[in-house]
């Protein structure tokens, strides 16, 4: 046992679990491979993880750096002292905005709105993106009552 | 509740001090986490060689600066997915048995082994289907901003240096490529189909339903390597321990694993959120999608649903409700009810043909019944038509082990269906002919979107297997 684990790096029962995993992944590749569209279906797969681990996360990550950097410049440049961080009044609606902007994309961006008219029977009139765009002012401006709010509960604090 | 107060990150706390000495039960000390005594397995020379490389971003640990980061955290989202998937899950499953898999109707038809268990899908509730597909839709798209936090809390190790240190570790980290590839595979292909967006370009069935497969192989195997990890780390955070301290009070987790290797950063930035409000934050996220999805199955809130197909009304009258396909599509003409008969087959004596005058002089039945869609959007609506069994009856086949229903649409997938004896015996199943709102509002003949002459509705069917101009049904004895 000692030494199973010294070569393999962990209990034999991961091994076991992982080897169950391969097992009914690769039925299910196999199972489905006869289908025409399998290599479409496997590069969709593997481009839904690139997708998101090296296209939408650095994207996100690096927006949201540029935001911690202007917060920490802010703070360098300037000696008045921080009522309230504006940072995440900025974040959180961007935030749900690009959410919404994610999941409903094949709306907003029109793509679908042929098969969706096809499918539904009602003519393609609605502008989504425009009600896109008052989704995200409607997160940003709950955002901004909430930042002023902090603001002034913060000012009659300071002069209490 | 712990005392907050900006003395607390100087109190003596062994979570906290451990920060720079690992506690008991934290890092190297713990047998079951370590393999062996430095986490490496053969060929150890290599793996140790390949962690002295210096490397750049995003492969160094330094890379990684949150100081949310930890054990903890990806604890609490992975919990809440631990709860939501498996029922995503099972709904996903329960729909391809409601769609008669007996049949060969389930799509895909030929799955083998890898099928559920067998099931006679019931007619009660009648709103089980309704219930069952809006959760998994509505749960499915609740649970992308839990999905997303959770990729974030372990972005680290995947880029982590060296990239595995033991054999069990590479099959590991090729494991999670069924799950982590999986999820956003069924993620992608769901929200994409019920948006109408086809642009894959691949049967959406089949690819979601083997999809579905390799995410279960993923996600058992990830529960049963990481869930002693997840009570372990719930319980060294319990009750709330990471959860009370506001932004300025936020420290990193202690360090949980060999280093390059684990969560925690090792070079963190200064907090500018607390964990409550991250997981705040993630919340926020499901409720904006909830608040924006509801209104795909709740009729009062369909405006909600400002974002999807199925969130426009269509208007106040009796057939004013969704259509799922269109007479257009379906290539039938208004000319559909001149010298309309509906035939039955299956009898002793032979074909019996119903005009629908001779329908509608049959005893007519009313029931309020919800139609819900694969694509998890539904609504309620009054029927009232010639029940099913009735008219198995008038076939002369009062007891029939199942019953072919065949549209006089030509070519669409769901021309044609086969119910099962339940779903004809049942005293709601009806061969509709009028429709009207689910609150007494009056009632009109089907339009021609919504099937006139006649149509098919059946307690807690999948809302395509209620065929639409209806042209004949075979009531078939076994």
């Amino acid at each position: 046992m000692r030494a199973f684990r010294r070569f393999y790096g962990e209990h034999p029962l991961h091994l076991l679990a992982l080897l169950g995993c391969f097992a009914l992944a690769g039925a299910a590749v196999l199972a489905l491979w006869p289908n025409p569209n399998a290599v479409t279906i496997a590069i969709w797969f593997a481009g839904a993880v690139v997708a998101h681990d090296l296209v939408l996360y650095p994207l996100y990550a690096l927006a949201d750096r540029s935001l911690v950097l202007a917060r920490r410049v802010r703070r360098r440049v300037s000696a008045r002292a921080v009522a309230v961080p504006a940072t995440n009044h900025v974040r959180l609606p961007v935030m749900g905005a690009a959410l919404a902007g994610l999941i409903w994309f094949p709306t907003i961006s029109g793509r679908a709105a042929g098969t969706a008219f096809f499918a539904s029977g009602l003519p393609p009139t609605v502008d989504y993106v425009q009600c896109w765009l008052l989704l995200t002012a409607a997160l940003f401006l709950l955002s901004a009552v909430l930042y002023a709010v902090r603001l002034g509960r913060a000012a009659v604090r300071a002069r209490a | 509740m712990r005392p907050v107060g900006p003395e607390r990150p100087d109190r003596e706390d062994p979570a906290v001090t451990s920060t720079t000495e690992p506690a008991p039960g934290q890092g190297r000390g713990e047998g079951r986490e370590a393999p062996d005594e430095d986490g490496y397995g053969f060929p150890r020379p290599l793996w140790r060689g390949l962690a002295r490389l210096p490397v750049p971003p995003p492969f160094s640990a330094r890379t990684w600066r949150s100081p949310l980061r930890g054990r903890w955290l990806t604890s609490v989202f992975g919990l809440v997915l631990l709860i939501g998937l498996p029922i995503v899950i099972v709904t996903g499953f329960l729909s391809w048995l409601a769609y008669g898999p007996q049949f060969g109707q389930a799509i895909p038809a030929d799955v083998g082994y890898l099928r559920p268990p067998p099931l006679e899908w019931p007619t009660s509730p009648s709103w089980l289907y309704r219930l069952t597909q809006g959760l998994h839709v509505g749960l499915g798209l609740v649970l992308v901003p839990v999905i997303l936090a959770k990729l974030w809390s372990v972005v680290p190790k995947l880029f982590a240096w060296p990239p595995v240190r033991s054999p069990a570790q590479l099959l590991e980290r090729i494991s999670l490529l069924a799950l982590v590839g999986g999820i956003l595979f069924e993620l992608v292909t769901g929200i994409m189909n019920i948006q109408y967006d086809y642009s894959f370009g691949f049967d959406f069935y089949t690819a979601h339903y083997w999809g579905a497969w390799v995410f279960l192989a993923g996600f058992v195997t990830h529960v049963l390597i990481k869930l002693p990890v997840l009570v372990r780390a719930l319980r060294a955070g319990a009750p709330g321990r990471w959860l009370h301290d506001s932004a300025e009070q936020t420290v990193p987790e202690p360090p949980d694993d060999e280093a390059g290797h684990g969560l925690v950063a090792t070079a963190p930035s200064a907090p500018t959120m607390s964990r409550r409000a991250l997981i705040g934050t993630v919340a926020g996220g499901s409720a904006l999608v909830a608040v924006l999805s509801i209104g795909r199955s709740v009729d009062p809130l369909r405006p909600l649903a400002f974002l999807s197909p199925r969130g426009r009304s269509y208007g106040t009258g009796p057939n004013e409700f969704q259509v799922n396909r269109t007479a257009f599509a379906a290539g039938i003409g208004p000319g559909v009810g001149d010298g309309y008969a509906l035939v039955l087959t299956g009898g002793p004596a032979g074909e019996v043909r119903l005009d629908r005058a001779a329908l509608a002089a049959m005893p007519q039945h009313t029931a309020v019944l919800p139609i819900a869609c694969v694509e998890g959007w539904s609504t309620v609506r009054t029927w009232s038509g010639v029940r099913l069994r009735d008219l198995a009856a008038a076939a002369g086949v009062p007891a029939p082990a199942n019953a072919f229903v065949a549209s006089l649409e030509r070519a669409g997938p769901f021309a044609r269906v086969t119910l099962q004896g339940n779903q004809v015996l049942d005293p709601d199943s009806l061969l509709a002919l009028r429709v009207g709102d689910a609150d007494g509002g009056p009632m009109a003949d089907l339009s021609l979107d919504h099937g006139f002459p006649a149509r098919v509705i059946v307690p807690a069917l999948p809302g395509v297997h209620n065929t639409k101009w209806v042209g004949s049904i075979d009531f078939r004895r076994a």
